[in-house]
């Protein structure tokens, strides 16, 4: 059991500047986050786009901003739990017990949601009974790719992860590629390779298909795909993978006795408290009158979550607001020299 | 202004007036009209305000825009006149506009 003054779950930018408030006023916390990397969805979903409205930013990417917020951290010691999802929250007396979908877990009088719309998971398929195949013959990634030796795979998708993989795995097993469409999104070269091996015959190139039907009992012996004018061919197959990119769901969080509306938490706003003392929520997934869905809106409502962390983190002190441009406590924190 | 009509999954239709320069995305959104998650917000991010536009619209409103149809893979059963909600601005020219909703958007 991890012992924490404050779990931190999200790793995106009000995650961690949040934790770095925490640092600063001599709190220690801990991150947990199901993505593998952090950054959140200024990684996952916009690394590239410039964003214009960071205060004193006149302009960065989703990436260089995850990057900036990580080099702020540096003066820090902070444990990341990344590829881990938090799972359960329940209150102990005075603490919470917190743990993940690994086994992790933490005891801690302070969790602040910072999870954004939720956590990533990977978007399924939707045709009849995809359930019962999943994890055996259905994948949505890849651990070990040599279970597909020898074998017929077919990979939907049309970005880097499903090109990737057909073109990897092409080198020793039958691969069907399948794409809504004609367009790939994957990188120039990555394409270019995947039309080249389809001229060798070792990609079995399908565009303009969906998946239309799985057939087989206990494992997926062939797909029924089919293109726009309803014209459908049957594939043998082994495996399916679907690489769709990831979706946001709000997952276990509506199950911890906050109060969400339209999956958001409520919060008040002197503290960024929900309903339940000593849990927290800030940025995106937060919710009060006039909530603007901004950066700079997570970085306001963590800094003062995190001075409300001190009250019940360290409750026979009393907390005193310093300045980072004059206090020696908060010099030494960070590990710079001053007068 | 434009009357748009979303039709739900089960055949449910709204009706509303949506003001000239909003997206059809925020149409549903302020009308609280089931369907239409819009988990981004507008960014075209994600994929979650995926609509149908019936075949007769579909050539009458604006053009995807470059990267809608990269989002667009990634939605819940694309189809032929699939678009994003958020990336079609509402004018008078649309009105009448009617919308399918997919069973799901994630």
């Amino acid at each position: 059991m991890i012992k924490t003054d404050a779990l931190i779950i999200g790793a995106g930018p009000t995650g961690l500047f949040t934790a770095h408030q925490l640092k600063l006023i001599g709190l220690n916390c801990e991150i947990v986050d199901n993505l593998d990397k952090i950054g959140g969805q200024c990684i996952e979903l916009y690394p590239d786009k410039p964003i214009y409205d960071i205060p004193a930013v006149p302009e960065c990417t989703g990436e260089e901003l995850t990057n900036n917020l990580i080099n702020q951290l540096k003066p820090f010691d902070i444990k990341f739990h990344l590829s881990e999802r938090v799972d359960e929250v329940k209150k102990d007396n005075d603490k919470w017990i917190v743990k993940t979908n690994k086994g992790t877990s933490f005891t801690t009088p302070n969790v602040i949601i910072a999870g954004g719309v939720g956590s990533f998971e990977p978007r399924k398929f939707s045709v009849e009974g995809h359930e019962k195949f999943e994890n055996k013959s259905i994948l949505y990634s890849i651990k070990d790719k040599n279970i597909f030796k020898g074998k017929t795979v077919s990979i939907f998708g049309g970005g880097d992860s499903a090109l990737d993989w057909a073109v990897e795995l092409s080198n020793n097993c039958n691969v069907n590629l399948i794409h809504r469409r004609d367009e790939f999104r994957g990188a120039q070269a990555t394409v270019d390779k995947v039309h080249e091996l389809t001229k060798l015959k070792k990609i079995n190139l399908f565009t303009k298909f969906q998946l239309k039907k799985l057939n087989g009992s206990n494992k997926i012996e062939s797909i029924d795909i089919e293109d726009d004018d309803k014209n459908i061919k049957n594939l043998k197959t082994d495996y399916v993978l679907g690489f769709f990119g990831l979706i946001m769901q709000l997952g276990p969080i509506a199950n911890w006795g906050l109060n969400i509306d339209k999956k958001t938490v409520e919060v008040d706003t002197e503290k960024f408290e929900t309903n339940q003392k000593g849990i927290y929520a800030v940025g995106d997934i937060c919710n009060y009158p006039g909530k603007l869905k901004l950066i700079l809106s997570g970085f306001h409502e963590g800094a003062l979550a995190a001075r409300a962390c001190f009250k019940l983190a360290r409750p026979n002190e009393k907390y005193r607001f310093e300045f980072t441009t004059s206090s020696k406590a908060i010099k030494n924190r960070l590990g710079v020299k001053g007068d | 202004m434009a009357k748009i009509t979303y039709i739900e999954h089960n055949g449910t239709n709204h009706t509303v007036d949506v003001q000239n320069g909003l997206t059809v995305m925020e149409g549903a959104v302020q009308n609280n009209i089931p369907g239409i998650d819009a988990d981004c917000g507008g960014s075209m991010a994600c994929a979650t305000c995926h609509v149908y536009v019936k075949e007769d619209w579909f050539d009458k409103i604006n053009k995807k825009n470059e990267g809608e149809d990269d989002m667009l893979d990634q939605a819940y059963e694309p189809k032929k006149n699939s678009r994003l909600s958020c990336q079609i601005i509402v004018s008078d020219d649309l009105d009448g506009l009617v919308v399918d909703m997919p069973e799901k958007q994630t």
